[in-house]
Order: structure tokens, then sequence, then C-alpha cells
């Protein structure tokens, strides 16, 4: 007892330590209405692959802005890295969907004046104030790259692809089905409810009701016994589409592309239920050091060519339309096959990820958040 | 400039001198000076991660920023006798007893071998050979276990070649419970063999003497002998297992998520900290009583 009550007293002295400073440093308010000279450095918490030096060299050339990055493994860590310690620690962060509505209500990050970034007139409509980045008309970050969430199917060991999202809740592909593993899949049950089932009333796959959540999770434990595997990395589906015997599943572009490239014959299919889809953001934390080379960033970013780059790298589709053109000349073709030359509507017809919150967006508070879905999705995989 | 030297280093040797005569009267604080340190280090590192552990498992967090919210509840407690997770410790002791003794059925006329039947440079060979897995990193032994039972991997392969029909355990708990057994096996081996090794032949000729057969001898005199170096592999086989959450991950398949996958995923995923904490006092609990069980049998005679 007198132990326990000392390492209690300890940490909250420990904790208070850490708050005394943090709480100290205010920002003051008011947007940036001009960019001064860079800081001559810039740290970044990045996915994987998305400060290659082909486009971060002129960069750091151009600006004097010397760029360190920290790799995240998932959005989980994302979030962490920077609110960790206070924040401040970076600069920036290329947050996706999923993580980004949580900086915003953690003030991790803070308001950016999109003013002063001349690409962003160029923008696809559906990514100059989506709600993943912008509250009540506010900008907390710059849109930056974005994909689908594809039905994936082995032409030749499959057959024709299905038009339906139907096929892989079907019995009889047991065992060929393989499912992203992460708790936001549930939303893609909920879009296939959502159409199939009317009465069950959902609107937005990412605001459920606890009857909604609970109707997608005994939808998705009847999927269960039919799926290969729940993969967690992109590498683990490309190796079960050529060698694990699975045939049909929920994919990326980038698996399609990988597969495609390795002579697998797949195709990536936008089933008539619509898809859910994913878009990340270049956020500026709320305690940015380097402010000024952050603003710089975002200006280069979001230009034609750093976005074709990016694009063609990762396998993503890039905000800028003008990045089209750019994608062509690097690799023919290419800019159909990512959907970066497609109509208005089909951008507003993807639901991207959003982060599940109790605020159900018309003033209600009754929709299940993240944690009910990550015990949901703890549930569904048994 | 000698002198200035003699004076440094007399008054210096005095301090040092006094220093000893009292830890010579007082060997109580002799003691506690020399472990002072390690002790400190131990209460620190291990102690207070444990107590902060503990502390936090009687939080919650606000499930939108992540940050704990303090106030005192078993909720988490609570929940962990929802749905799943009832099933996945069950699942997870059963993978974990399901694999020690496996490695035990493995180990032990292995060590046998090594100890009674191969000759030096044969020993060390296979000692060798059984450790070499461990030189090299874990992931790729995951790995290529998963090339191996793919469906269209070298498991089939051969079994086609012998006329035999697909075995489909890819992705699946079997798939799992190989290769457990596989990467904890060198674990088991080395403490069996350290125990087998201390076992002196007379005991053997003595019973052969008294009329005890072979099988007699191995099963009251060597097995016996044995059991502290089972005890003591199974305590490393059976932790490892109940803590692991990659190769679920990796070669599991649906339905396979452990104790370790529980916890990486209330980290990793959720962000909820607090019942990760709580999660981890299960297979905390677990190994208490485990271990309590394995000193009866002798076990950390032989660690």
């Amino acid at each position: 007892m007198k132990r326990i009550r000392f390492g209690y007293v300890a940490l909250v002295a420990l904790v208070t330590v850490l708050a005394v400073p943090a709480a100290g440093v205010s920002k003051g308010t008011g947007l940036p209405t001009s960019v001064g000279a860079g800081e001559g450095k810039l740290t970044l918490v990045a996915w994987e692959g998305y400060t290659q030096p082909q486009w971060v060299k002129p960069f750091e050339k151009a600006t004097g802005c010397q760029v360190a990055v920290k790799y995240a493994g998932s959005s989980n860590d994302m979030f962490n890295l920077m609110i960790s310690g206070g924040g401040g620690q970076y600069d920036m962060v290329s947050a996706s969907g999923d993580a980004s509505l949580r900086l915003i209500y953690a003030k991790a990050v803070q308001e950016i004046n999109v003013g002063l970034i001349p690409s962003y007139k160029d923008f696809f409509k559906a990514f100059q104030s989506p709600a993943h980045n912008t509250v009540n008309g506010k900008h907390y970050g710059i849109s930056l790259q974005f994909g689908p969430n594809v039905l994936m199917v082995n032409t030749k060991k499959y057959g024709k692809a299905p038009n339906t999202w139907a096929a892989i809740y079907d019995p009889k592909n047991k065992g060929k089905i393989t499912i992203p593993d992460n708790p936001i899949q549930i939303a893609d049950a909920a879009l296939y409810l959502s159409k199939t089932k009317p009465a069950l009333g959902i609107k937005d796959p990412y605001e459920l009701t606890k009857a909604q959540l609970a109707a997608a999770v005994a939808l998705l434990k009847q999927q269960r016994p039919l799926v290969k595997k729940y993969w967690g990395l992109a590498s683990d589906q490309i190796d079960l589409f050529k060698n694990g015997g699975s045939t049909i599943g929920a994919s990326w572009p980038y698996q399609v592309n990988a597969l495609k490239a390795d002579k697998v014959p797949v195709v990536g299919v936008i089933p008539k239920e619509g898809v859910t889809g994913w878009a990340d953001t270049w956020m500026l934390s709320s305690k940015a050091k380097h402010p000024n080379c952050a603003y710089k960033w975002m200006q280069y970013i979001t230009k034609p060519v750093p976005q074709a780059q990016q694009a063609l790298y990762f396998g993503e589709t890039p905000v800028n339309r003008k990045a089209c053109a750019v994608m062509d000349k690097i690799s023919k073709g290419s800019c159909a096959q990512y959907s970066a030359n497609a109509p208005e509507s089909f951008y507003n017809s993807i639901k991207f990820w959003k982060t599940p919150i109790s605020d159900c967006g018309n003033g209600q508070k009754n929709c299940t958040d993240s944690k009910a879905w990550a015990t949901a999705w703890t549930q569904v995989k048994g | 400039m000698s002198v200035d030297a003699r004076a440094t280093e007399g008054s210096h040797g005095g301090a040092l001198r006094s220093l000893s005569r009292l830890s010579w009267r007082r060997p109580g604080l002799k003691t506690f000076g020399q472990i002072s340190a390690p002790v400190a280090a131990f209460l620190f590192v291990y102690v207070a991660a444990l107590v902060a552990l503990l502390i936090q498992s009687f939080w919650t967090t606000d499930s939108f920023t992540g940050q704990a919210i303090h106030s005192w509840n078993l909720d988490n407690f609570r929940a962990i006798a929802n749905d799943p997770y009832p099933t996945i410790i069950l699942r997870t002791l059963v993978m974990a007893s399901a694999v020690t003794v496996t490695c035990m059925l493995l180990a032990f006329p292995y060590a046998y071998f090594l100890v009674r039947v191969a000759g030096p440079r044969l020993r060390l060979a296979l000692l060798v050979a059984t450790t070499l897995p461990l030189w090299v990193s874990y992931l790729v032994r995951v790995y290529s276990w998963r090339l191996i039972l793919n469906p269209d991997g070298a498991l089939n392969y051969f079994l086609n070649r012998l006329g035999l029909p697909d075995l489909n355990i890819a992705y699946t708990n079997w798939a799992m419970w190989i290769v457990f057994t596989y990467i904890w096996f060198p674990f088991m081996v080395l403490p069996v063999y350290a125990a087998l090794e201390r076992v002196p032949y007379s005991l053997v000729e003595a019973s052969a003497d008294l009329g005890g057969r072979g099988s007699t001898t191995l099963r009251r005199v060597i097995l016996p002998l044995a059991v502290p170096g089972l005890a003591a592999g199974s305590i490393v086989t059976f932790s490892l297992t109940l803590g692991d959450y990659i190769a679920p991950s990796l070669v599991g398949g649906p339905g396979s998520s452990l104790i370790g996958t529980v916890v990486f995923e209330s980290l990793g995923l959720a962000n909820n900290a607090p019942f990760a904490a709580a999660f981890a006092m299960v297979p905390l609990g677990i190994m208490a009583v485990y271990l309590v069980l394995m000193k009866r049998l002798g076990a950390f005679e032989s660690l």
C-alpha cells in the first residue's frame, strides 16, 4: 500500500514536471500572412516512402531547409510522436484520415493559411476542404495524396472480376479472401450494409450507432471463417496473391500495381456500392520550431512535379490536377491508371477515412468511437 | 612539487583509508555500499515500470486524444471478462502448453542422444546446429516458415512428390504451433542437455546392477533427474509463447489472436495503454502460478 502510494506520488510529480514547460509555451493567435526566411531545418514525421531524395533534395537545395525525417509505422505511432513530450519535437506530420481529426482535437496541430500555398487552387475540389482536415472552415493542413480501397481480383484464377463487395462475404470464396487487419475496415462493411440493408439507416460509414456497429460486426464475424488472412502489411497480401492461394480481397492500388509488375493477372475494381479510401494531409505542429520551412515545404510538395513523383513512387493519387500531365511524362498512361484525371464526381464518391468519434455530426452524441471500433475489431478477428 | 604531490596523495589516501576502516567496522554498511547501485537500478527499471503498469491499469483513456484520464476504476479488468478476451486467454494457454509439451517431447530424446550416444565431435556439431537458428533474425525464421507452409510452398511440393494430398495449414493455429515449437526449441534443448549431462553414468550402471531394465532406468532414474531441466526449459517456452505477437500476426490466420496480440493492438491500434496494462496483468498472473508450480519441480536449481 505504502509503496503504491509512493509510486503514484512519484508519477504525479513526474507528470507535473513534464507538463509545466509545455503549459508555459503558448502561441499567439492569428495566421501568418507571409512566409519569412527559412530556419534552415525541417523535422517531419512521415510514412516511409514519402520523403524520397528525388523530391526532397531539390527542396533542400532551393530553400536551404535541411529535412530530417522520422518514419512512423502506424497512424497511432504518428499521433503519439506528435503529442509526446508536449509536442514541438517535430514540425510536420503526413497524417492519414484516421489520425488527422484526433490530432486536431488534441490540439497537436495548428490552423494554416492555405492562401500562402499557390497550388491549392489547382487541387480537386474534394481535397480543398475535406472533412478529415478541415473543421468549421478552418484548414488544419494541406491535402497531399490519396488512394481508394479497391476490390482486387486474380482474373485468371477467380474469373471475371465481380462488380460488388458481396463477393468478399460469399461462402463460395471460402479460404480465398484477404482483408486488411485494421479496425477502420469496419467502415467497408458499413458502406456495404448502407447499400444492401437500407433499413439500418447508415448514412456515413464512420458515424455508426451501437446498433449499426453491431450489424457491421455481425457481418464481419460471418466473414471470418471465409478469410484466408487478415493482412497487416501490403507485402503480406502481395505474397498471398502470388503463392498463398488468395484470389480476391480488399486492397489498395499499390498492391494491384506491384502484382501487375510481377505478371500476376490481377485487376483492382471499384464495385457498385462505392469504396472507402485514405487521404493524407501534411499537418503543422502547434509547437513547430521551423514554421517558415514548413510553409515552404507545403508550397513545394503540392507542386505538380513532386506530386507526380510521389504518386508514382508510392502508388497513390495526387490531389493536384496539374500533376496528371507530369505523371504521363514520367510513365505513359500512369495518370489514368491512378485515376488522377477522373471527373470530380469520382473523388466525391469515395468515403475517405475519418476517425470515428462519439459525435455523430448531426448534433447527437450516440455514435461509437475509435476505442469501440478497436474492441469490435478484436472481436471480429476472434 | 614533490611535497605538494605527497600532501595530496596523503589526504586522498587518508579519506580512502578511513572509508575502508568504516566499512570494516560496519560490515552492513559495506554490503550496502556495494549493492546499492544495482539495487537502485533494479528498483527504478524493473519495479517502477511494473508499478507504473499497475497504476495505469486502473485508469481509462480519452478515446479521442488518447490521453489518460486519471480516475480510479476497475473497468479495464471488468472488460477482460467480455467476449472475446476469455477465448483469447484460453487459446493462448492451450497454445503455450501445446508448444511446451511438444518441445519437451522433441528435446528430451534429442538431448539424451547428444549426451549419451553422440561422440564429442558430433555433439559439438549438433549443439552448434541447434543454436544456429538463434543467430538468424526471428523475422527471417518466421518468414521462411511461411514459404514452407504456403499452398504453393515446399511442404506441398514434397507431399505431391510422394503422392500425398496437399496439406493446407498455412495461416492457421497449426502453423502457429509448428513455428512456435521450432523457434523455442533451442531454449528447451539447452537446459535439458545441461541436466542430463550432470547425471553420472554410475547411476545408470547402479540401476542396471540392481536389475533395472533400460526402460525402468529411463523412467525411474534419468527422467526424474532431467525434470529440473525440462521445467527450466518450459518456463522459457511457456512465457515466450504467452507474450509473442509477431508469429500470430505473420503465420496465424483468422481466429489466431493471442494475449500478446491483444496487448499490442491495444497499444498500437487503439492507443488504449490502460487496457493494455490491465491485460498484461493476465500473463503476469499466469506466469506467477506457473513459476510456483515449476519451483516445486526444482526448476530453479538448474537455471
